[in-house]
């Protein structure tokens, strides 16, 4: 018996803050201090509020300690684990009431959150299976192994009204029910968790914090379609969640949880790991099987569909690591309850992968319908240094740009595609007055045209064409008919891709254009780009009145285009800058401006 | 633009070719196990020269041109030697938005390469990446397993000074 827990993330932000060595440090001290037998170190998944970490909680007092460095650790275990005196000034600021600690989810970045898909997260050491069954874990494989028929889990699936996370929303449980439809001697689970789009970690976090869950549900989705092998796909870019995943299913075959005759039902199921090899597109379905029949990712037309002709030419289905995180949740509380959260076609919760110019970033679930102001603002505590919000862009590079009129709009699948962005797997980027739209579209059709597989001539040669397009304008050489052109051949690749990669690889450019196009027109007319990132398009100069001429700038610059005398204002050489701007972030008078 | 170190001549080990038979051994009898083969052989060599997927063809009964064609398709495998320090800045969404881009070009103007090369003495390699999951800690690059969060361009020169050995 232990008298205090104290949970360590381990998820990816925070090991990358340096997580590991504060666990190492605290062990040690607990150690020197005669307090290991009394005081346990859990090593957990993801908490959510990465950009304060490393991050730890003590319980049972709940106090929730943010960025711990190693030196801290000493002050904390003295004051804190041995006399019971939390060190305040270490706490997570918002949780620092007079007199006592306040609660996590009293805090602004809780408050609104529910969490479903992510429960366990933070919450259990992920590399110890009896702590997830110690939480209910394969008690749902085991209800729907003794008591369900497959038909009758299908049932409970469709009820629930869940809706695949991966990014398209189309509902699981009538893939399932196309896959269990078809008769086969094999059929196959696979699970996507190559997580390509740039910017989200929701999938990463569930693996590190949650992998039984995954497990648990490819198992029970096995069941319902009638397949005995399952494959998870993930980026080998992951190396906790690989190696996390491993273990539990390591675990889950020992625990008789998967492999033969399982909970003595006769039922036979398994997964095995398969690693992406860094490929975008592999995000889409055809694409992903023909990956891990170890070919390069093409997608493949469709019809036929995967449900019927999926991996190695058998029925499949294939489900998003967070879809799949709720379904054992939806078996033991019933559908009901999870179609009580969310909007009328949008159920349950969605996790986003909060980034960009937003004060906490990090991982948030809310439930469907909540707005993206609440996002923003409440959870994401705003804009840091007091600038102004721009555009919040959903979908990565599929997707698009919302901007502050729809900030009060419900968040669900419909309500986003309808504004011209989509859900996607729930990236959620903010972007403040700094960022140049038309900078962020080719930022994403550079990516889109190096990830095109290049088997379809609209996607390989129309986003080329595209960013060509966009570079020109960029550049500052672009005219109005440059604009025209751009919309035309964004409907022309929209409407002719194979895939949903080149389908959608417009989108950033279309929704920019139509909530910015303000800003398209400054580049082409005025010559200007109004957030001044454009560098084609800019200019710097200083100011003669407010050089005091200290020679720092023409010491910064790396090209050496500054001339001046000492104590004299100097000048730019226009020709020979490359507009870096550090002679601008070097300047102590604010004599340098960006134009 | 031919890269610097292309032309270094393969060299292989006796160890790592033992491995290397070994591993296409195990796997020879696999459906579709060639993605996983090369994973694996990338980690032998740090790279995967035309002479180990020549080996790896022949091992597997696979064509040269599936090989090559797997090879070149994903990002993950390099035909080219990287450095011993390989450096590989963040171009995900999240750390572009807070500057990213400025911090590969601080990277090159320091090494001297491009975004791919290499520096010629080896030691550092100069890549983009996409998004290596840690968006809270934007603008984010790594060097081999160490990630660097909350960079300006004015941090590059001491994050290298780390490396000087």
């Amino acid at each position: 018996m232990y008298r205090s827990h104290i949970l360590v993330c381990g998820g990816t932000g925070c090991t990358s803050s340096g997580s590991a060595k504060v666990i190492e440090a605290l062990e040690r001290e607990l150690a020197a201090q005669g307090l290991s037998e009394e005081i346990k170190v859990i090593r957990t998944g993801c908490f959510g509020l990465c950009s304060v970490g490393p991050i730890m909680i003590v319980y049972p007092d709940g106090a929730f300690y943010s960025g711990v460095q190693t030196e801290d650790i000493p002050e904390i275990v003295t004051e804190h684990l041995l006399k019971g005196r939390p060190v305040k000034r270490l706490l997570y600021q918002e949780t620092v009431a007079e007199e006592t600690i306040k609660s996590l989810d009293e805090t602004g970045f809780y408050k609104k959150q529910k969490r479903v898909a992510l429960r366990n997260c933070g919450v259990i050491n992920p590399e110890n299976i009896e702590e997830y069954i110690a939480y209910d874990g394969y008690e749902a494989l085991g209800k729907v192994l003794t008591e369900y028929t497959p038909e009758q889990v299908i049932q409970i699936i469709l009820d629930s009204g869940l809706r695949g996370r991966g990014g398209a929303g189309f509902p699981t449980g009538l893939k399932w029910k196309f896959a269990a439809a078809n008769k086969a001697d094999q059929k196959y689970v696979c699970c996507n968790a190559d997580e390509g789009d740039p910017g989200a970690f929701m999938d990463r976090s569930v693996l590190e914090g949650d992998p039984h869950a995954v497990i648990e549900a490819m198992a029970i989705a096995g069941y319902a379609i009638g397949a005995s092998q399952g494959y998870v796909y993930v980026r080998a870019e992951y190396p906790i969640a690989v190696k996390r995943l491993g273990i539990a299913i390591t675990q889950a075959r020992e625990y008789g949880l998967l492999g033969k005759n399982i909970f003595g039902t006769g039922f036979d199921f398994d997964v095995d790991i398969r690693l992406g090899a860094g490929a975008f597109v592999c995000g889409e379905e055809t694409a992903l099987m023909t990956s891990i029949e170890g070919k390069r990712g093409e997608p493949r037309p469709r019809p036929p569909f995967p449900a019927l002709k999926g991996l190695f030419g058998k029925p499949t289905i294939l489900n998003n690591v967070e879809t799949l995180a709720n379904v054992a949740q939806i078996i033991l509380k019933g559908p009901e309850w999870f179609a009580s959260m969310g909007t009328e076609k949008s159920k349950g919760t969605k996790v986003f992968a909060l980034g960009g110019k937003i004060n906490n970033t990090g991982l948030v679930e809310v439930p469907m319908g909540t707005t993206l102001r609440e996002v923003v603002e409440d959870i994401g505590g705003g804009i840091p240094n007091g600038k102004k919000f721009k555009a919040a862009q959903t979908g990565g590079p599929s997707g698009g740009c919302i901007p502050e009129k729809f900030l009060d709009v419900p968040i669900d699948f419909d309500n986003l595609t309808a504004i011209g962005a989509m859900m996607g797997s729930g990236g959620l980027i903010v972007m403040d007055e700094d960022n140049c739209m038309v900078d962020i579209a080719k930022f994403f059709l550079e990516f889109t045209v190096d990830e095109s597989c290049g088997k379809c001539t609209p996607c390989r040669i129309g986003t080329k064409r595209l960013l060509e397009l966009l570079d020109k304008i960029t550049s500052g050489n672009g005219t109005l008919e440059d604009i025209d052109k751009l919309e035309e051949l964004c409907y022309y690749i929209k409407n002719n891709s194979l895939c949903a990669l080149g389908q959608t690889a417009p989108n950033p450019v279309l929704s920019t254009l139509k909530y910015f196009r303000d800003e398209y027109v400054a580049h082409v007319v005025e010559k200007r780009c109004p957030a001044g990132v454009c560098k084609g398009l800019l200019s710097f100069e200083i100011i003669a009145d407010k050089c005091k001429g200290c020679t720092k700038c023409a010491r910064q610059c790396p090209v050496g285009a500054i001339s001046g005398t000492v104590r004299q204002p100097h000048v730019i050489d226009k020709a020979k800058c490359i507009k870096c701007g550090a002679c601008m972030d070097s300047c102590s008078f604010k004599a340098i401006v960006k134009k | 633009m031919k890269n610097k170190l292309e032309v270094v001549p393969f060299v292989d080990s006796p160890e790592q070719k033992a491995e290397l038979m070994k591993l296409i051994e195990s796997y020879k009898e696999v459906p579709g196990a060639l993605v996983q083969v090369l994973q694996k052989a990338q980690l032998i060599y740090g790279y995967l020269p035309l002479e180990v997927q020549i080996t790896i063809a022949e091992g597997l009964d696979v064509s040269l041109e599936e090989v090559y064609g797997v090879v070149t398709f994903y990002s993950f495998f390099s035909t080219v030697p990287k450095g011993k320090y390989r450096i590989s800045v963040c171009l995900g969404t999240a750390c572009y938005v807070k500057g990213s881009q400025a911090l590969l070009d601080e990277l090159e103007v320091q090494l001297g390469i491009k975004s791919g090369g290499i520096t010629p003495d080896g030691k550092f390699s100069l890549d983009a990446c996409r998004c290596v999951g840690a968006c809270g800690l934007a603008p984010v690059l790594m060097v081999n397993d160490d990630v660097y969060g909350k960079l300006l361009p004015a941090d590059i020169a001491g994050v290298l000074a780390k490396y000087a050995d």
